[in-house]
């Protein structure tokens, strides 16, 4: 029997890489988001207390009575500008691990994976939901620095934009490693997509120097693309000079990092269909 | 004078050995399907039929290439799905009541966000003629979690043909329904078959469906397909009334029974 009259008028999709495909996905998430405003909320909800919080710290030490820290003093808004790209690279593996967990909460991921869909056009939707819940938790809070401490982050200028993309790659990274672990070992893993990246809190440097960590620490701390960011960063605040040499090792380390993180997630997503998984996802 | 050549259609569903086996945590391994062959012929209705454990949802999981066989293959409308399953996935689709969608989601979001999957043209305007025809019109804005079973299996259906699938696996398609809106849904399928044409491979535990609906049955019993036949064919052979007394038959039977197995079902049909 030939291919029935119905289905010529449905073109359907050939394309190995469909961006529709992509955009599908992302409108799922967003259908998502914007249906519930506390969901909305929470996102800047604790950027912004971090922001605050860190903000007076900030205040209190570079000021004679909090004993008049030099080195926070020599940078206005240093750490209000670590605590703003921490959440960067928070939001960012968050955006992707909780986009990843949606699916499997409401157990959908065997009707996604008989649809055309291809794995590497979820993972490009992830990450692009990943980028606008990060972007709607910080730009709030960056925006509220300003009449708070007089400090505006965006004062950084372009070099911003490098520790961003540094940061939120890093952590879609991250997101893709913990999606793999959900997908290997089940539901009882989706604790880790909360509690992974404060693993790299300690070494990535983000509210003090490399050089204060241990010796035998300090090498950890220098292969992670974060702790690269965040001397760069400082440098800039306290010097004035972008550090292209940051720059290049966390662009470097970050090529390396994405690469294993999707050639893990592919392995899991594999084995996911070796093993059944996608049909026997949920709580 | 030359030679008329008539296209040859494949057959909408080809199986040739296909066996899955899993692991079991004492190292060991459990075979779920052995070495199944079938052929599903277009146009047609067929129903895997079984228990619990008998291996339907395995098969149907590797059909839709969700689940990758140990050995053997599985081709759909003439194409391997272990070399080419996404040039086959937009001609075919799947509905179950073990799969959800997003309980958040309306109705419409839910379509809406398939239909684009599927790439189709006028999202909108096939969203209102599936909801029209699937009596979905009222609640099409409401969240999918909040709907009865009945209307959740008929947002399934919706879902399963947006893209006017030439193959349309369904797994239980009317189970936990009240007997109505089973009718209903057995309805709409005999209707669409008539109207496109397309193959249906669905998996029931309801025998008076698959009396009603099937043109063939595979009966499947511990991983394998232990007989084969229209439904009239089963009931002569065994001599039953009813297709449920033949599933009891087949369901009850020991593995030294005189039950037909692959080929030799085949010879006797």
């Amino acid at each position: 029997m030939p291919p029935n009259d119905a289905i010529a008028a449905h073109p359907v999709p050939r394309a190995d890489f469909s961006l529709r495909r992509v955009g599908a996905m992302v409108l799922r998430y967003w259908y998502l988001l914007r249906g519930s405003w506390p969901r909305i909320l929470e996102l800047a909800y604790w950027p912004t207390m971090q922001m605050i919080l860190w903000g007076y710290i900030n205040q209190f030490m570079a000021s004679s009575s909090g004993g008049g820290s030099g080195w926070v003093a020599q940078g206005a808004g240093v750490l209000v500008s670590a605590v703003l790209l921490w959440d960067v690279l928070f939001r960012g593996q968050l955006g992707v691990s909780i986009s990843f967990l949606e699916e499997m909460w409401s157990r959908n991921l065997g009707h996604l994976f008989v649809s055309p869909l291809r794995p590497g056009e979820w993972v490009t939707a992830l990450m692009t939901m990943s980028l606008l819940r990060t972007l709607i938790g910080v730009l709030p809070a960056a925006a509220l620095a300003i009449p708070f401490f007089g400090y505006s982050v965006f004062a950084l200028g372009l070099p911003l934009a490098a520790f961003f993309a540094n940061l939120i790659v890093l952590g879609w990274s991250l997101g893709l490693l913990i999606v793999a672990l959900i997908l290997r070992y089940g539901m009882g893993a989706e604790g880790l997509a909360w509690i992974v990246v404060f693993m790299l809190a300690p070494v990535s440097a983000v509210y003090y120097p490399v050089s204060v960590l241990p010796a035998w620490l300090q090498p950890v701390s220098l292969a992670l693309p974060s702790a690269h960011v965040f001397e760069g960063m400082r440098a800039l605040v306290f010097e004035g000079v972008l550090r292209w040499d940051h720059l290049a090792w966390a662009v470097g380390l970050n090529a390396l990092y994405m690469a294993a993180g999707v050639g893990v997630f592919l392995y899991a997503f594999r084995q996911a269909r070796v093993r059944g998984a996608l049909l026997q996802t949920g709580e | 004078m030359t030679e008329r050549t008539i296209p040859q259609h494949p057959p909408a569903i080809r199986v040739a050995r296909l066996t899955k086996r899993f692991p079991t945590p004492g190292g060991g391994e459990v075979t779920a399907v052995d070495a199944i062959d079938f052929t599903v012929p277009r146009g047609s209705v067929t129903g895997l039929l079984g228990g619990n454990g008998a291996g339907k949802t395995t098969t149907i999981s590797m059909l839709l290439g969700l689940l990758l066989p140990t050995a053997g293959t599985v081709e759909i409308l003439g194409v391997d799905m272990a070399r080419h399953r996404h040039a086959v996935l937009p001609r075919m689709n799947f509905s179950s009541p073990y799969v959800e969608l997003p309980h958040r989601l309306t109705v419409r979001e839910n379509l809406t966000v398939y239909a684009h999957l599927y790439g189709l043209t006028c999202v909108k305007k096939r969203v209102r003629e599936l909801s029209e025809h699937l009596d979905l019109t009222r609640f099409l804005d409401r969240p999918s979690g909040g709907l009865s079973a009945g209307q959740k299996t008929r947002v399934a259906l919706a879902k399963a043909l947006l893209n006017d699938p030439e193959l349309l696996l369904l797994d239980e398609p009317t189970a936990s329904l009240d007997p109505d809106t089973a009718d209903w849904i057995r309805t709409y399928l005999e209707r669409y078959r008539a109207r496109t044409g397309a193959t249906i491979l669905l998996a029931s535990h309801n025998m008076l469906e698959v009396e009603r609906l099937c043109d063939s049955v595979l009966m499947m019993r511990q991983g394998r397909i232990v007989d084969r036949g229209a439904p009239s064919a089963l009931l002569a052979r065994y001599g039953r009334q009813t297709l449920e007394e033949v599933f009891l038959d087949i369901a009850r039977a020991s593995d030294g029974s005189t039950l037909l197995t692959g080929e030799a079902a085949d010879a006797a049909e």
